[in-house]
């Protein structure tokens, strides 16, 4: 029987099938950070379990850290408590740890594929719901709870139904100034942020075979935004490319023999999806969002659509627009702005730093921003360094900081405050998401970086 | 021994009929600093639920005292976002049991249900009647009945039915939980983990 890539590796994993009930699913490789694992540990202990395969699971500190200053003790007691916890537990059961200053450090989701831990058709989970950023490679990553946190540490294992199977296909080419992001963000957009629900969505068709590892990246780690449980694209000579000679990858023999393995990662051509949705990548600009959830937003050149334009229910759509301040049918472009973020596991790699670097170079940030700059991690930040970026950063009168998932959720002290409005390449428009009362638009980093410099919301086509 | 067993549960409920209610709102980022599974419940809604200076909004429906129970009642994708589980917890810890609603995002889903929090799924149509029934009369009773798997509108005798897999099901009328499972499989797991190629 045909069977999709999906299915080749979720299938390989079940360990036992329950009647009636999930699948018990073995886990390659399990990424953790200092949120979400503490009560997981504390869950073992209570139980008088111990870690299983301590190899398979890989710590580092990232969600609360702050993102200047690293040397110094962390100031905020619960955030140091939490790093702490993370150190301790990872060294009683020893985990791979990561801590803040090591030179491996930086977003779980950025780390993972740098160092080579993210392989094709291995199954990865973490405690975020990002963990879709790692479908890029033909991986099935996913999201999980503490409790799963716990399980996969007590018996390397989750109980997990398998998801549905959807497929979006997108054809053609980008435009000028059209990004990964914005083709997330437009997907998205299409399906509400429960369209994808109950789904694991392969990405296919000429717009994902022509994207970068890093564009690739991207896209399934916004897969969530729409419901999906993850993304998934097939691997290939770039993602093969990718991986080789990464620290933590197959060497040698094993690489050979990994090869082997990896070039079946496809889907059959007469492969059967539950649902498959074609768009086609002309249809695609540099995209925006107006609202509180990351399905609602529109290319930037639209205006705020209206109620009856939607799908949802009325009232939830006017006390959207009403806690951005906005009303239906106003301009996006021109729109005033306060904060400017690029980072975070959605656009924090070295590709985005060099399209923002493409806009700012040789202009001078708007005076009205205030923008945080915020690699994923210190093997990006090198990396801007490296390539001359930080200079162009410097000239155009930006600071760069250091890295972590900093003003993405704002659990650290990079918060947009109440009332501020924020360009941000990260993944979340929540109410509040970016510090209490903050208004966040969504965008790529060439928006982000155009908004930087004129200080509203600019088309990045107009400066490129 | 995870969590209190499930069985039937009959409660007046607090309605929240507002769609995509993420779990950003839900429980904010900065309250998720514990180290232990601890007094989220003070936290559950807390931008909702409070004003900068920590006095409540009023009109919030958690700081209204004509609402109570042990069911939560949202709207359309209830739980959408992030997979922090203390969203999961803080709903359980202010003392729901069951949270009702159209469609829940599916991590919520899950951590709801490892945790003893069992998520009701209904048709749109009766979510509107509870929502009504409950406008009408706070005080008006549900009853999830979850050997049966059916949610009943006491007042009217209107009934659904919902889906739970039958694993899952036997998890809640138990209070078992995977890890209970998970533990004792572990040989066939080490046996499976010698095949793995990495």
């Amino acid at each position: 029987m045909s069977t999709t890539l999906f299915d080749k590796v979720w299938d390989s994993h079940v360990v036992r099938k329950i009647k009636d009930g999930p699948d018990v699913f073995f886990i390659d490789r399990h990424l953790i950070h200092e949120v979400t694992s503490p009560v997981a540990f504390l869950g073992l202990k209570e139980r008088n379990n111990s870690v299983l395969f301590s190899g398979r699971t890989f710590a580092t500190a990232d969600h609360n850290t702050p993102t200047i200053n690293q040397h110094l003790p962390v100031e905020d007691p619960l955030s140091a408590n939490q790093l702490k916890a993370l150190e301790e537990n990872s060294a009683e059961w020893g985990i791979s740890h990561w801590g803040l200053g090591h030179q491996n450090n930086g977003i779980v989701h950025v780390v993972g594929p740098e160092n080579g831990i993210t392989l094709p058709g291995a199954t990865i989970v973490c405690g975020d719901s990002h963990t879709s950023t790692h479908g890029a490679f033909g991986a099935i990553a996913f999201g999980i709870g503490t409790s799963e946190v716990e399980m996969v540490l007590t018996s390397q294992c989750i109980m997990q139904p398998k998801p549905k199977k959807m497929r979006i296909n997108i054809t053609g080419e980008l435009g000028l100034g059209v990004t990964p992001k914005d083709v997330a963000l437009f997907i998205i957009s299409k399906l509400t942020t429960s369209g994808a629900t109950g789904y694991f969505v392969e990405y296919a068709g000429d717009v994902f075979k022509q994207m970068s590892m890093e564009g690739r990246m991207t896209v399934c780690n916004l897969s969530i935004e729409m419901g999906a449980r993850g993304g998934i694209i097939a691997p290939d000579e770039k993602t093969f490319e990718y991986v080789k000679g990464r620290p933590l990858a197959p060497k040698g023999a094993d690489w050979d023999k990994a090869m082997t393995y990896w070039e079946t990662l496809t889907t059959d051509e007469d492969a059967v999806f539950d649902k498959e949705l074609t768009f086609s990548a002309s249809d695609i600009e540099p995209m925006i969002t107006y609202g509180t959830n990351p399905g609602m937003g529109t290319g930037i050149s639209n205006n705020i659509p209206s109620a009856d334009q939607v799908e949802g229910g009325e009232a939830t759509y006017k006390k959207s627009l009403d806690y951005m301040g906005y009303a239906e049918g106003e301009a996006m472009i021109g729109k005033h702005v306060d904060y400017v973020f690029i980072g975070s596991c959605t656009n924090g790699r070295i590709e985005d730093f060099r399209a923002f670097a493409s806009i700012v170079k040789g202009k001078k940030k708007a005076d009205n921003i205030t923008a945080w700059l915020v690699p994923g991690s210190h093997i990006v930040e090198a990396k801007i360094k490296e390539e001359g970026l930080l200079d162009i950063f410097h000239e155009a009168g930006f600071v760069l900081r250091e890295p972590g998932c900093s003003a993405c959720l704002a659990m650290n002290d990079d918060k947009v405050p109440a009332g501020k409005v924020a360009v941000s390449t990260s993944n979340r428009n929540f109410e509040g998401r970016q510090g209490p009362g903050s208004k966040t638009l969504l965008a790529s980093p060439l928006v982000a970086a155009a908004t930087a410099v004129t200080g509203v919301v600019t088309d990045p086509r107009t400066l490129l | 021994m995870a969590y209190d067993k499930f069985e039937i549960l009959k409660s007046s409920a607090v309605p929240l009929p507002i769609e995509n209610v993420d779990t950003d709102q839900i429980i904010p980022a900065r309250f998720l600093k514990a180290t232990e599974r601890k007094g989220f419940g003070d936290n559950l809604f807390r931008d909702w639920r409070y004003n900068p200076d920590n006095t409540p909004k009023e009109q919030f429906v958690l700081n209204n005292p004509t609402y109570s129970g042990k069911i939560l009642v949202g709207g359309k994708n209830f739980g959408s976002g992030s997979s922090r589980e203390h969203a999961a917890w803080a709903v359980y810890d202010y003392g729901f049991r069951c949270v009702v609603s159209s469609f829940f995002a599916d991590i919520f889903r899950g951590n709801c249900l490892n945790i003893g929090v069992l998520p009701v799924q209904v048709s749109a149509e009766f979510l509107d009647k509870i929502f009504k029934a409950i406008e009408a009369d706070p005080n008006t009773e549900l009853e999830i009945d979850l050997p049966k798997q059916t949610i009943t509108l006491l007042v009217t005798g209107e009934q659904e039915s919902f889906d739970i897999n039958g694993y899952k099901k036997e998890n809640m009328l138990n209070g078992f939980d995977d890890i209970d499972y998970l533990t004792k499989m572990k040989d066939e797991i080490k046996d499976f983990a010698d095949k793995r190629p990495f």
